[in-house]
Parts: C-alpha cells; structure tokens; sequence
C-alpha cells in the first residue's frame, strides 16, 4: 500500500474522496478493496441529481465473490457518475484512483473532508487490517 | 485462503476470472484433494451400491466405468451426491464431498458391515482436476501415459500409481486425478511448467455453475429430494424392484406431487444473482440456491427452487430492485460454448 496519491482521503470502509479544483469531490474506492473484492463484474453507481449523506450507502460494486455497498465520504448532490463502469467495471480493479472512479458529488459541507483519514492513516489501518 | 470442509484452500491464485478462462480455453487445475475417496471391498459391493444410491449400480456393466448418483436417507434428502467407480466386482470406489465425509462414512459404514463389505477413506489419496479442452493432453504427456487419451467419458483407469478419471465439474472434458499424497506436488508442478493454470474454488464454482452442476449444501441437501433439487435424472425408479433407501419417500412424492422444482435462470437485466435472493414466479415464489456472475456469458445466471409449474419468466428481488430473468434449459455452458 505504497502508491496511496497523497491527494486522497478515505473512509474507514475503504472509499476515497478527492477535492478538484473546481470544489467538486470525486470519489471511488481503494486499492486495497478492489484486491480484496477480487474482479468485478457490475458496478451500480448513484444517479445524477441524488442528494447523499456521509456515512450511507450509495452504489455497489459486485465481483465475482460478493456485493459490496459503497459509502459516502461526504454530504452532497451527485453531479456525475462514471458511465463507462456499466461496461467496464474491471476499470475499478486495473485502476482505482483514476480511471476507476464512481461518481463526482458537489459538497454541501466540505469541512466533512477534515473527518476523513489520511492517505498515511489510511495506510496504517489497512497494515493492521491485513 | 478459506475454511472449506474443515480444510484451507485458496479462492483464487491470480484472477478468478482468468483462471475460469484458462479452463474453458485450454487448460486449468484444481487441487481437489479435500475430497474423501472411499474404497469398498467384498463380494457384495453391489448389494450395498443397490440399497444405498438413488441411481441404479448396474448401470455400470464394464471396469472402470463410473455413475453419479445420490445417497439418500429414508425421507428421500439428500445425504450427498457422489461418483462411484466400478473397478472390480469387489472393488468399488466412491469419491464424496469434504463436508459431508463423517456422515458419509457413518451412513455407508452402517449398511456395509450386514453385508460383509469393508468400507476405507483413502487419506493417503490427493486429487487433482484438470479441466479444459487441453487437459487430457497435457496430463498424459506430463505423466507419460499415451493410453489415457483412450478412455472414454466417465471412464477410469490406473496408470501406474495414478488413478485417471475422465470426469469433472466444470462442463469440459479432462481428467481427475487420484494419486499419493506424495506424488501430488510434483505432478501439480509438472502440470504447471507445462502452462496449466492452477485454479481456485471461485473458478470452480463459476465453471461449474455455468456447467449446471448442483453444489451439495447450496443446491440440495437433507431437506430436499433430488425431484426439487434438478436430479431426476440421477434417480433410477427402474427396475421397480431395487428398493433402495429413500425410494419409498420418492414414490410417495411423486404420487402427491412433487411442490417445488429446480430452474436455471439467466438475468435480463444488469446486477448479479446471488444465493438466498428471492425468486418471484406466477406460481409462487422460492428462492436463489446457487447465483452469481457466468464469466463464459458474461452476464448473471442461478439455479432458482420454485414452486412447481411451467415458467417462462420469473423476477428476483435483487435488494429491493425486481429484476428480470428468463429461464432455460441447462447447462448454461458446455465444451467452452454457450448454450443458452
């Protein structure tokens, strides 16, 4: 778990919100859940204009083992979600930081960011986890 | 790793989606070992093999040759489903499930010794399975055993200290191979340099779902008969006069009306069919025995028990969301082709 990008925060169920530039927040899920997922094979990601709170449950990705929900990091709308899951969900395994992400909120309260784990802290509790 | 049966064994080595292309493309292996070969001894093997399994002994007229049956208790459930090998007229071998194993050998045990038959788990056997279009080759040339490619389907034979069956779990041809503990190793790496791919049980459940193959404890168990389980065909009600143990019950069953059927089901729509979803049908509803992704179809598929009754449609209540499914014949997946 050396390649966590330093811009990244995570929840302790192992997804990740990153602020862009223009204040929206992206946000997937880890390197370590992918692995531990396995392949997956169908990803059910948020609609545009759902309003999530931090802490539920807002898709689900499926592997080949298991469903797994995925929480929100953050309060917020959805602006966008990551069409291209529907007929590439390996996306997720082969790159979860990038071209693996699952939607993109509009904050409502971005001082929620501050509650998340560091990449290091992050890290740390994957160490134990593992 | 996983607890399976009480032994570790891995889910998967590299990808479970590759290793189950590996299988239906060329070659895969699975170490099987986990599984219980039981060996009978006497004359009256076939005595036993009549009274205990739901599917007929004396189907098998030439050595080698091998049945798949059930094992039934009095109320017609299912106690495990097994291979048997016809090897002599007082030689018999069984290969059952790893969970089942005590009460497998209890309940054979308990009916062998009337009948002067010697009932022995062979834990001194591994079992290695290699399945794919290019097993048989690769396990005759890795074991220099040219006259294995001669075995016919669901046909046996030892070859030196290796037992080879032509049989598997995953809808494509291959062989099972029973040897010494201490031979397994190195067969296992042979097979390996020789680019067989090892697979784990998440391939092998995918492999042999697609192939429409029940998986004991998920798909029937002691509370169903195989007339709700899909294996009706296993059972031989001819001839009438076999009175094997669980015959009366199937009769009995039968004569009401059997209630419940084992359908396979491919969903229409995106998600995943998993186990314990709930099956809605025009004449009821049931539930998900054994669900998950078909990597070969590359869409979701089950085996569904419903309420009986002729079905074209069905919707799965996949957590909250009603999904579509069509039900089809099995298998979903044979020799590496679609079939539905």
């Amino acid at each position: 778990m050396n390649e966590i990008p330093g811009d990244l925060k995570f929840l302790k169920s192992h997804e990740w919100a990153r602020i862009e530039d223009d204040g929206s927040v992206t946000i997937g899920i880890s390197e370590f859940a992918q692995s531990q997922l396995g392949d997956l094979v169908y990803v059910e990601v948020p609609h545009e204009g759902d309003t999530l709170q931090a802490g539920h449950s807002c898709a689900v990705v499926e592997s080949v083992k298991a469903a797994s929900d995925v929480y929100s990091p953050i309060s917020g709308t959805v602006l966008r979600s990551n069409a291209a899951l529907s007929d590439r969900p390996e996306a997720i395994n082969e790159d979860p930081y990038g071209d693996g992400w699952i939607f993109v909120l509009k904050p409502s309260d971005l001082a929620e960011m501050d509650e998340l784990l560091s990449p290091d802290d992050y890290a740390e509790l994957v160490e134990s986890a593992s | 790793m996983v607890d399976f049966g009480g032994w570790d064994m891995p889910l998967v080595y590299t990808s479970q989606l590759d290793e189950h292309h590996a299988v239906r493309r060329a070659a895969g292996m699975f170490d099987v070992s986990h599984m219980c070969v039981v060996d009978l001894h006497g004359a009256d093997c076939r005595g036993l093999l009549r009274l205990i399994l739901a599917n007929d002994i004396d189907k098998l007229k030439r050595r080698g040759k091998a049945l798949y049956s059930c094992m039934l208790d009095q109320r017609g459930g299912v106690i495990d489903d097994l291979i048997v090998y016809f090897l002599a007229d007082d030689h018999f071998r069984a290969v059952v499930n790893a969970g089942t194993r005590d009460k497998d050998l209890a309940w054979i045990e308990s009916h062998a010794s009337d009948l002067g038959v010697r009932v022995e788990a062979r834990d001194d056997l591994a079992i290695i399975a290699c399945q794919g279009p290019q097993a048989r080759a690769q396990v005759a040339q890795a074991i220099g055993a040219p006259a294995a490619l001669d075995l016919a389907r669901f046909e046996a034979a030892s070859f030196g200290a290796y037992f080879l069956a032509r049989t598997g779990y995953t809808g494509e041809d291959g062989f099972e191979v029973v040897l010494p503990n201490s031979d397994a190793v190195a067969l296992w790496e042979a097979l390996r340099q020789r680019g067989v791919v090892p697979a784990g049980l998440g391939a092998r459940d995918t492999l042999r779902l697609e192939a429409g193959l029940n998986l004991y404890g998920q798909d029937m168990d002691e509370t169903t008969t195989p007339f709700e389980s899909g294996l009706a065909w296993t059972v031989a009600m001819e001839p009438a006069a076999r009175d094997f143990i669980g015959r009366a019950a199937l009769q009995a069953q039968r004569a009401s009306g059997v209630p419940r059927q084992m359908i396979a089901l491919v969903l229409e729509d995106k998600g995943v069919l998993r186990h314990a979803q709930v099956v809605h049908t025009a004449h009821g509803s049931g539930e998900i025995c054994s669900g998950g992704f078909a990597p070969t179809l590359e869409r979701s598929i089950a085996l569904a028990r419903v309420p009986s009754g002729a079905l074209d449609a069905v919707e799965v209540d996949i957590r909250g969301r009603m999904a579509a499914a069509r039900v089809v014949n099995l298998p979903f997946v044979r020799d590496g082709r679609a079939r539905i």
